[in-house]
């Protein structure tokens, strides 16, 4: 088989198994969907983002796809990478033929696909049942900021997961990691309602500047709606854990 | 003589403090069914991950498939089929999706069909691997180390906690891949598995291997040494044995075992012992040393200065 026949062959395969695994089903796919309808049922009204300002509806449409691309890309990842290891099947997949960077490629790849699927899911009802305004205009900003967004994410689950020893401990811990961000980095709560203070910690991390990028094209609906430097400390994250990841990735089980 | 499949000559490998393997040499030649045994935390697990490429070694030349696996590409990784110890199946998937999945990442893969056939899971292909028994699921994952045709197969406890009628199926798994001519390289805790399958034995103990030969021949098993044995009576003391017994009698699992050179004699003196002091001599045995019998002797003589 060639290379790239060989990677679709294994890609097919885990994104099967993704569709399979119930936890993929209802966390990845099935949640943010029902948080995009529960917020945008209780929330009403307007609110002030950027100096703009924009309906509670066009607010949580981009927030809950920043939740989206995160859970694929990074909460499902992770954990699916160190059952993996656990289990046994990277030290086995190691001792096949096939190449230790297609294991890691295909997976990372369905958590990318399944993040940019999942914008796109979203976008959708958004606009059917909301009546939020797709933003043709600046759709290339969005679909970079997406895709920055799913690929750094990816990159980090990489890293976190080797501080993971148990698979069990994966769940928990990252989605401890995540939630708490979330709050305060304007992808539940409007940025405008949460305490400078809090507001200062988050932009620390990538997901406050995941939730910008993807907000920005729905706003700034003139330019190119591409947030520069959001891109780049997002960029950077993810270019600091492939760094981590590329030195201490371990494919056998840490419990043997 | 055609070139050996593995060779491994001064072996050595630490972790820290800890010399796990102390200078081994080992030779495999091609078509063999080789058993690797011995006690764990002997240096079994860490001698094999290094033949199937896991693990670096600190000294020693090892050659398999001749070339070194330390430096494994992917063209020997397909001569080669690895059954690990675990056994953990992704159990998203059937075991016929499994196995195709395996088959594409091979140069000259098996077809699918016969491979599933030859490890008796034909009625399981369309079954998803956590409805699989234990034992189904560790064919299955022989099935996974043949699905690449290789011509040398790790077999590490393959059948690790199956049920008897579990392994004695495993046993003809594996004398069929004997009879399609592949190298076997078998670790297992089981003498009797040793006995069935392997054509050569080698026992490692403390880093070191401490007996080497057929299954027949081990640790002097052929050289005629008659082994007594009787359930050994409530209360009483080797030392009680007559005194030209007791220097060859051990006890093992509420028996005692009697190493015998002579064994009518032997015999006589124990009859006259059992009737003179008014002992029984229950369930009364004499035979060659099972396998098992060696190997305790072999693992126990070693382990003991510790």
């Amino acid at each position: 088989m060639s290379g790239s026949r060989l990677f679709a062959h294994q890609f097919r395969s885990d994104l099967v198994r993704f569709w399979r695994n119930p936890q993929s089903r209802y966390f990845t796919v099935l949640l943010p969907i029902v948080f995009l309808v529960i917020f945008e049922e209780i929330f009403k009204g307007t609110t002030i983002v950027d100096g703009q300002r924009i309906t509670i509806t066009t607010f949580y449409v981009p927030g809950i796809m920043t939740l989206g691309i995160i859970s694929a890309s990074f909460v499902n990842l992770t954990q699916a990478v160190v059952a993996q290891r656990e289990s046994g099947e990277l030290k086995r997949l190691r001792g096949t033929p096939l190449p230790t960077g297609f294991v890691i490629g295909s997976r990372a790849a369905v958590g990318v696909v399944v993040a940019i699927v999942m914008s796109a899911l979203l976008l959708a009802i958004g606009r059917v049942a909301y009546n939020v305004p797709i933003p043709y205009s600046t759709m290339p900003g969005l679909v970079i900021a997406v895709i920055v967004g799913a690929a750094s994410f990816a990159c980090i689950a990489f890293a976190v997961s080797t501080r993971i020893g148990t698979a069990e401990a994966a769940a928990p811990a990252t989605n401890l990691a995540v939630l708490p961000l979330y709050f305060i980095s304007g992808v539940f709560v409007p940025e405008g309602q949460i305490p400078k203070f809090l507001h200062d910690i988050a932009t620390v991390f990538p997901v406050e500047h995941l939730a910008q990028a993807v907000r920005g094209p729905f706003i700034h609906t003139h330019g190119a709606g591409i947030s520069t430097t959001d891109l780049l400390v997002i960029a950077a994250w993810g270019g600091a854990a492939l760094l981590i990841a590329a030195r201490t990735l371990q494919l056998s089980p840490r419990t043997s | 003589m055609s070139e050996p499949v593995i060779h491994v000559h001064g072996l050595r490998k630490s972790y820290g403090e800890h010399e796990a393997v102390r200078g081994i040499d080992l030779e495999v030649a091609r078509g063999e069914v080789f058993a690797f045994l011995g006690p764990n935390g002997a240096g079994k697990t860490t001698t094999v991950e290094i033949l199937e490429g896991y693990r670096s070694r600190d000294a020693g030349e090892v050659s398999v498939l001749s070339e070194d696996p330390a430096s494994a590409n992917r063209r020997w990784r397909s001569r080669v089929g690895l059954v690990l110890q675990s056994c953990t199946m992704p159990a998203e998937l059937t075991v016929g999706e499994l196995v195709e999945l395996y088959a594409g990442y091979y140069l000259h893969p098996r077809p699918t069909a016969e491979t599933i056939e030859l490890v008796g899971l034909t009625g399981q292909r369309d079954a998803r691997t956590r409805a699989l028994s234990g034992g189904q699921l560790r064919r299955l994952d022989v099935a996974l180390a043949l699905i690449g045709d290789p011509e040398l197969v790790f077999l590490d406890e393959p059948t690790t906690g199956f049920d008897p009628s579990a392994r004695h199926h495993a046993w003809e798994v594996i004398a069929d891949l004997r009879d399609l001519g592949k190298t076997i390289f078998l670790t297992t805790h089981y003498m009797d598995e040793a006995q069935t399958l392997a054509d050569r034995v080698a026992v490692i103990v403390a880093g070191e291997i401490v007996a080497e030969g057929t299954p027949e021949t081990l640790g002097g098993r052929d050289r005629a040494i008659s082994d007594i044995s009787f359930v050994h009576p409530a209360g009483t003391a080797l030392s009680e044995l007559p005194d030209e017994l007791t220097s060859v009698a051990q006890v093992r699992d509420g028996r005692v075992h009697i190493a015998a050179v002579e064994p009518a004699r032997s015999l006589y003196a124990l009859t006259r012992w059992a009737l003179e002091n008014d002992r029984e001599l229950g369930d009364l045995t004499v035979g060659r040393p099972t396998l098992e019998d060696i190997y305790l002797q072999l693992t126990e003589a070693q382990e003991q200065p510790r």
